[in-house]
């Protein structure tokens, strides 16, 4: 039994049948070397234990966490959650617990990243850096492993490992900066040279941009942009509380994409990170999102399903009460043209390496500004001819995904940083008919 | 320092309101000491030249109510012991959750590790500077401790908001929030550093929502996210929730119909928490020394500011003095000692218009030639110290918004915060804000929706030409600044009254 599966049934068998309880208990490590000015200047680690607690006392519910898990403190702890509870008003919306069911038979975990070393992480960065050949080098090398294990008093009881490993980073010349990004569940699998090269080649290239004038600009976006756009997507729009609560722009059952749009959440894809359960203990499957340009369902927590008629997806996250569930394994299909043939396509736009500090202005009708960072290219004539200067967009990301707006998909895709977090983004690059920018990041 | 005299965090698992369990298992301000000692040891026996721990116990309430029901309760609670080894010129930490002696040896032996490992990719050798060694000890003001005020009233304060403004017609969602920390951290260094604080935050605030159609429309208050001080209880009660929750609902009710903003040049007006939040993304991240070193340069940017232009470079106009004040009573960046051990201060960081000053630590300091500033703070225990705002604000001038607004022939007034984004150098920003009106022969007249507003930092701060002073200016607060990897949470401060400023690209949407 592992360390996490025990935290669990003890708090479980702490509440008794003083009420339904459901114990998330983690235990790991996380740890992340981090470099600038191409020496490694922050280099952290940590090892822990969590528990998150939730009971409902005759409907009354409250919830807790801690990382102190000592016997006698655990025992004061589920007091304290338990004294909370009798203090709330019923809730009428409270869906009860899971019931116990099997989860998917996947184990996203490698031994080597579990407990991966400072060494091994020293190691990638110092590839990435000299991979630039001098040009000056920043980002970060992260390992992390963790058990997770879920408990409630209806009999619900699942555990899983699950690791990542994630180098990023830029290169930088005196005018410029480029990025590139890996991420897999094994630390094996990333090869520090050839992401520190891709970032090289893309700030050597970019070093002497031009400003070019805002306006609608046909693109092709990198993965990592494209995360962008599908995070915003996934968090405001494919929610359930989004939805029901009338502020998601999403209408099932509608053509809203470009028919080439595809757009599911599976954990059980042998390429994703995490564990195949939420935070509810809810098994975690495939969700289609979008299908053919028709949105096609949205992520659910137990309480969001209860209201909306349906099941739990298992999307439920800390802090989904507030935020609502939102899909964290989200595919975005591909194509069949590779990154040249895409830009080959295109007689005058831009080619975007990565968005940077995007904010929506309203997600309904999904409106975000942002702007871009780390190699922005003009594409001339189906080639990529001069770097530009950074600039800001100011678009809505449904639209900009349209009917007859997506003029292309790559074979590349790939786990790219969302701006928000790597790791839940498995997406290709993408050619978009139109992006409105409204203006240049330096004036 | 006096024992006795701390506000124990054991003392308080005796009030029934205050159930927190972690705190059955500190045993004594000793105790804690000791853990981080014993850190410090386990780093040095392994060869670190310095070493520092941090014991952090925080806890955390947090309330939300959306249409008179309670979405989430929730109490947290932290514990464990964070430790820096330094080892020639790199940098290690190590953070455990368990406060056992022999955890916290391990965790300074592995800090000591990870040192020399990053001792792989090198750096120039380190300048660490000196700061007066001190045994002192902290503690935020409060009147009213907010974990003992009872659950119910908190609850019944948000659902009666929440009610309030669902009785105004054309509102769907309203919601209100409190949330409450209280950290207590032991600091301990091998240079004999001994530092204990207790630091005490309260905030909350509420939101209506309006749907259309095609969109949504919220206005929020006391400001978007709510208002966050250090303090109590008697920091929420002074806001008066329930006085402004009417006004709040029928201002979003009201946007659904209101005239769209149109894109053009003019005079802008902005409320004071809008300029809080310009100041903090503006000149907050501008002026971090890490960032102007390119310590950040993968993740959160870089800074357009370089140091050569430091007592020269003219950021704004003459109205424009802006300090990192850590030491001003009840606002949320307030402290005693920053998480190197070095005392909180008043900097100045631009004085009539000329940039002054940076935010620092005592490692980029040295790099710089400039004194530390004690700005380096750690989220929880297991988060490494680093530069962050303290107090960054302006100071107050000697108008009002109503004589700026009386003042005004043709210009916009935009308040409470929607949207921001800003670029990696803190140069290019485009917010967007809940609500505006148009200002016309110096009164207000039509209200706006999706107002936005977009510039370049020293250009915008440059035609500052108006600011309000008095009780205008308010210590407002930002409790959810994210920045380093691993991720890491700050609470700021960022005082500031209503301003002008002219000739602002305004209504710029897609």
């Amino acid at each position: 039994m592992s360390r996490a599966v025990d935290l669990a049934e003890q708090v479980l068998d702490l509440v008794k049948d003083r009420a339904d309880a459901e114990v998330v208990a983690s235990e790991g490590n996380l740890a992340l070397t981090r470099f600038a000015n191409s020496f490694i200047h922050q280099n952290v680690a940590e090892v822990g234990e969590a528990i998150g607690l939730r009971v409902a006392v005759e409907g009354r519910v409250a919830s807790a966490r801690t990382t102190t898990t000592s016997r006698e403190s655990l025992e004061a702890f589920v007091e304290g959650a338990l004294e909370t509870a009798a203090l709330q008003p019923v809730d009428a919306d409270w869906p009860g617990l899971a019931s116990p069911a099997a989860t998917a038979s996947v184990e996203h975990a490698d031994d080597a990243t579990y407990d991966a070393s400072p060494g091994a992480r020293a190691e990638l960065v110092r590839a990435f850096v000299d991979a630039g050949n001098g040009l000056l080098a920043a980002g970060y090398c992260q390992t992390e492993g963790r058990t997770d294990a879920f408990a409630n008093s209806a009999g619900q009881s699942v555990s899983g490992r699950h690791t990542s490993a994630i180098i990023d980073g830029i290169h930088q010349t005196g005018t410029s900066a480029g990025t590139a990004h890996a991420a897999s569940v094994a630390i094996g699998d990333l090869d520090g040279a050839s992401v520190g090269e891709l970032a090289a080649r893309r700030a050597i290239d970019s070093a002497a941009p031009f400003d070019t004038k805002p306006g609608e600009y046909e693109v092709v976006l990198s993965p990592e942009a494209v995360a962008t756009v599908a995070v915003f997507l996934g968090f405001y729009g494919f929610n359930g509380k989004m939805l029901s609560e009338g502020q998601s722009f999403v209408e099932l059952g509608s053509p809203q994409f470009d028919e080439s749009f595809q757009m599911w959440d599976d954990v059980t894809d042998p390429r994703a990170m995490g564990v195949p359960f939420d935070t509810e203990g809810t098994p975690k499957g495939h969700l289609d999102l979008v299908m053919d340009g028709v949105s096609k369902g949205v992520a659910h927590n137990r309480k969001t399903a209860k209201k909306s008629g349906v099941a739990s997806t298992g999307n439920n996250v800390t802090g989904s009460e507030s935020w609502g569930p939102i899909p964290t394994n989200v595919f975005v299909g591909g194509g069949d043209q590779s990154v040249d043939e895409l830009i080959a396509g295109v007689e005058r736009g831009i080619y975007v390496s990565a968005f940077n500090y995007c904010r929506i202005l309203d997600p309904k009708t999904m409106v975000v500004t942002g702007l871009t960072r780390n190699g922005t290219f003009m594409i001339e004539n189906g080639r990529i001819t001069d770097a530009v200067t950074n600039m800001r967009f100011t678009q809505s990301f449904v639209d900009a995904l349209g009917e007859a707006r997506i003029l292309g998909l790559g074979d590349d895709a790939r786990f790219a940083d969302s701006e928000f977090a790597p790791g839940i983004m498995y997406v290709p690059t993408m050619r978009l008919g139109l992006w409105n920018f409204t203006g240049g990041a330096e004036g | 320092m006096t024992l006795a005299r701390l506000r124990c965090p054991s003392v308080r698992i005796e009030r029934p309101s205050c159930p927190v369990p972690h705190e059955a298992a500190v045993a004594t301000l000793t105790a804690m000491y000791e853990y981080a000692e014993t850190a410090v040891e386990g780093a040095l026996a392994a060869g670190a030249t310095y070493a520092d721990a941090r014991v952090v116990v925080s806890k955390q309430e947090g309330i939300d109510v959306q249409n008179q029901a309670v979405q989430s309760l929730d109490r947290s609670e932290q514990a464990g012991v964070g430790v820096r080894a330094l080892i020639g010129s790199s940098w290690g930490f190590f953070a455990t959750a368990d406060l056992t002696h022999r955890a916290a040896a391990a965790a300074g032996e592995r800090a000591a590790e990870i040192a020399r490992a990053s001792a792989v990719v090198p750096g120039d050798p380190m300048q660490f500077a000196d700061v007066d060694v001190v045994q002192a000890s902290y503690e935020t003001p409060y009147v009213e401790d907010p974990f003992a005020v009872s659950m119910s009233e908190k609850i019944d304060l948000l659902v009666g908001v929440t009610k309030t403004m669902q009785e105004v017609e054309g509102i769907a969602i309203a919601t209100g929030n409190l949330t409450f920390y209280d950290t207590t951290k032991w600091f301990v260094s091998s240079q004999g550093h001994r530092i204990h604080q207790h630091i005490v935050e309260s905030g909350g605030g509420f939101d209506a929502t309006a749907l259309g159609e095609r969109e949504s429309q919220r206005r929020s208050y006391p400001q978007s996210f709510g208002q966050y001080e250090a303090g109590g209880y008697e920091t929420i009660r002074k806001w008066d929730y329930a006085g402004n929750a009417g006004r709040t609902a029928e201002e979003a009710a009201a946007l659904l119909t209101a005239d769209e903003m149109e894109e053009r040049e003019t005079d802008l007006i902005l409320e004071g928490s809008q300029l809080a939040l310009q100041i903090h993304e503006s000149v907050g991240h501008a002026i971090e020394l890490d960032r102007i070193l390119g310590w950040e340069a993968a993740f959160a940017g870089t800074s357009h500011l370089e140091l050569p232009n430091l007592g020269t470079f003219k950021f704004g106009s003459d109205l424009m003095n802006i300090t990192a004040d850590a030491t001003l009573p009840g606002a949320l960046g307030t402290f005693g000692f920053d998480d190197e051990g070095t005392p909180a201060q008043r900097v100045d960081i631009v004085k009539n218009g000329i940039w002054l000053g940076v935010l620092s630590g005592r490692d980029s300091a040295a790099i710089a030639g400039l004194s530390p500033g004690g700005m380096v703070r750690g989220d929880g225990y297991n988060r490494l110290p680093m530069v962050r705002m303290t107090n960054v604000g302006i100071l107050p001038g000697d108008s009002s918004l109503e004589e700026i607004i009386a003042d005004t022939e043709d210009g916009v007034y935009m308040a409470t915060n929607r949207s921001w984004s800003i670029d990696d150098k803190r140069l290019n920003f485009q917010f967007g804000t809940e609500i505006a009106w148009e200002v016309k022969n110096g009164t207000l007249g039509r209200m706006l929706k999706n107002p936005t507003y977009t510039g370049i930092g020293p250009v915008f701060w440059g035609s500052l030409d108006r600011l309000a002073g008095g009780d205008e200016w308010i210590h407002w607060g930002t409790p959810n600044c994210g920045k380093g990897q691993p991720m890491q949470v700050a609470h700021t401060g960022h005082s500031a009254a209503p301003a002008r400023f002219k000739n602002v690209r305004v209504g710029v949407r897609g």
